[in-house]
């Protein structure tokens, strides 16, 4: 009775990421025998979080479709051990290939998970995180996604012996090209300080305002749902319910009001800053600290004297 | 082609729920259409307009009250609708997506559907894992979180939201399960012509219980309660002073 994670495409050094380091975490509390963990890719792991007793590698082109990916989770579950719980990540990589897997096992998966209480027994959020769910999960085997910030992330080691198993090709979907916004700054997922604008930044040109004091601070800019539906920023730096969510040691909300769905994807972070010039914003009631000021004077401000 | 969209009824995204008694009250609360799903029903009438599909079906699992939600999909354009119901509450707690994704196969596999277009989650249960499941028991291509859609030849090119940014997909040739994010279009407002003609459209109630899918949570929900609330927060009255704040007292800087 083992666990086997699937792990999220290793970075660009070749390890395994955050968000699988985080879902090793949680893997242990599940009280499994053995933790194994499942590489798709065109590389095997340099290096994976201390915990895994094995790793396997099946060798795909570099960017498999989700198809694939979960076709080879399911072989590798069905052919290699007698797995009690199959375990991914609730990033967006997750999300799409663990409830494909989980079909494909026919099982019930539980996605998102944010708290083991027991073995089978879970936390989830529902409703914007504004409810908290406690979930047993009552088939045989086990599919679960854990959300990466709720668990702390699991170090990493070399990576020793690695199994190579085959990977089952789905050719019905065809990766075909990508765009990918290079930064330089900390990933948003797993920056230990995030800055965040919203409309009130009034203008993408704006945002490099916040990207000073990021670098400043070492940190990395997200965006709240308002910034991005009105084009100041792309998609991926959307912090809340349907985009990432963070929970960093310091998170500076900049011109944000607050709106539910922002609040969801941030509300977790250890300390939360709130600047913005209208003192009635609900921004300011998640807030440990709250400035009412005009953004445009307190950030650069701020930057200047960090 | 014949276009398969999810309608899904759901607390309206303004309201904040309230948990009472172990769950969240579902009483007097004003129920909409899932914004995600609102998506998906733009892109397939959008599909429709442009000739490429031939019909758009609109599919939405519970209460009776889901044919309001049926008729808001329907003004927008779908041609008909289907409602399997059930009186099970449809946010996680009574029906979960396992459940969802083996009627909407049912469905799909009745209707001969080409493309099954649904939201990336619905915001009451957020799980968004009725689109990759419903692919996987059909054996079909999925690409979830799609923000952009275009026919090509027998297939389609769709570009998804990925953690990093965007990828682009190549489906070669239908069919295929798409769920859609919130760029992929500007859903339209129905007009009040078009509400008329919904009235007169065909909505198909078919019995849940009747199309032999096991409808029991197989993870059920033991207890349901609120985040446990943050502590106060004070406002600082100057950058200074919450500099200090940051450095002495929460000590998240040097």
């Amino acid at each position: 009775a083992s666990t086997l994670v699937l792990s999220d495409p290793l970075t660009a050094d070749g390890a395994a990421p955050p968000a699988t380091q985080s879902a090793v975490t949680a893997a242990a509390q599940l009280g499994g025998d053995a933790i194994e963990l499942l590489v798709v890719g065109d590389t095997p792991p340099s290096q994976v979080p201390v915990g895994v007793a094995k790793v396997y590698h099946a060798s795909t082109a570099s960017n498999a479709v989700s198809e694939t990916i979960a076709a080879t989770l399911q072989s590798v579950v069905e052919n290699k051990g007698s797995y009690d719980y199959v375990v991914g990540t609730s990033s967006k990589f997750g999300s799409t290939v663990i409830p494909r897997a989980a079909a494909l096992l026919g099982v019930s998966p539980v996605t998102d998970i944010i708290q083991v209480i027991e073995s089978d027994t879970y936390v989830r959020p529902m409703y914007a995180g504004n409810a908290l769910a406690k979930v047993q999960a009552k088939d045989a085997q086990k599919v679960l996604s854990f959300r990466p910030t709720s668990f702390d992330k699991a170090p990493l080691e070399d990576a020793g012996a690695i199994e190579s198993v085959d990977a089952t090709v789905f050719d019905k979907a065809q990766w075909h090209s990508e765009n990918v916004s290079k930064s330089d700054r900390p990933d948003l997922g797993s920056a230990n300080v995030v800055i965040s604008g919203g409309r009130g930044m009034k203008s993408g040109d704006n945002f490099p305002i916040l990207e000073a004091l990021a670098d400043k601070l070492g940190g990395a800019v997200g965006a709240s749902r308002a910034a991005v539906d009105a084009g100041f920023v792309p998609n991926d730096l959307q912090v809340g319910q349907t985009g990432k969510v963070v929970a960093p040691d310091l998170y500076i909300a900049v011109g944000i009001s607050g709106a539910i769905q922002h609040l969801s994807g941030m509300k977790d972070s250890k300390t939360i800053v709130a600047i913005n010039k209208d003192p009635e914003a609900p921004i300011f009631q998640v807030a440990d600290y709250g400035l009412v000021a005009d953004l445009f004077e307190a950030v650069p401000e701020m930057t200047e004297k960090v | 082609m014949r276009i398969l969209v999810g309608v899904k009824r759901v607390v309206d995204y303004a309201v904040k729920v309230r948990v009472q008694n172990n769950t969240v009250d579902l009483s007097n609360v004003k129920m909409s259409l899932n914004p995600f799903c609102e998506i998906a029903v733009e892109e397939a009438v959008r599909l429709k307009e442009k000739k490429a599909a031939d019909e758009v079906v609109a599919v939405s699992v519970g209460p009776k009250q889901c044919t309001e939600t049926l008729r808001t999909a329907l003004a927008m354009g779908c041609d008909r609708a289907i409602h399997i119901q059930t009186d099970r509450r449809t946010d996680y707690v009574d029906l979960q997506p396992f459940a969802v994704a083996h009627l909407f196969q049912k469905v799909v596999e009745q209707e001969e559907a080409d493309l099954v277009l649904l939201g990336k989650q619905g915001i009451d249960s957020d799980c968004g894992q009725t689109g990759p499941m419903l692919a996987g028991l059909l054996g079909w291509p999925q690409v979830t979180f799609a923000a952009k859609m275009d026919l090509e030849g027998d297939g389609m090119m769709v570009e998804r939201e990925t953690d990093a940014g965007t990828e682009t997909i190549k489906i070669p040739s239908l069919p295929a399960v798409v769920t859609c994010d919130l760029r992929l279009n500007e859903p339209r407002y129905a007009t009040l012509p078009n509400i008329m003609k919904a009235k007169k459209k065909k909505v198909d109630t078919i019995a849940a219980d009747d199309l032999g899918v096991d409808l029991e949570p197989h993870n059920p929900v033991l207890d349901i309660f609120e985040p446990p609330p943050r502590k106060e927060g004070i406002t600082v009255e100057s950058v200074d002073d919450l500099l200090d704040k940051l450095r002495n007292e929460a000590k998240v800087l040097k």
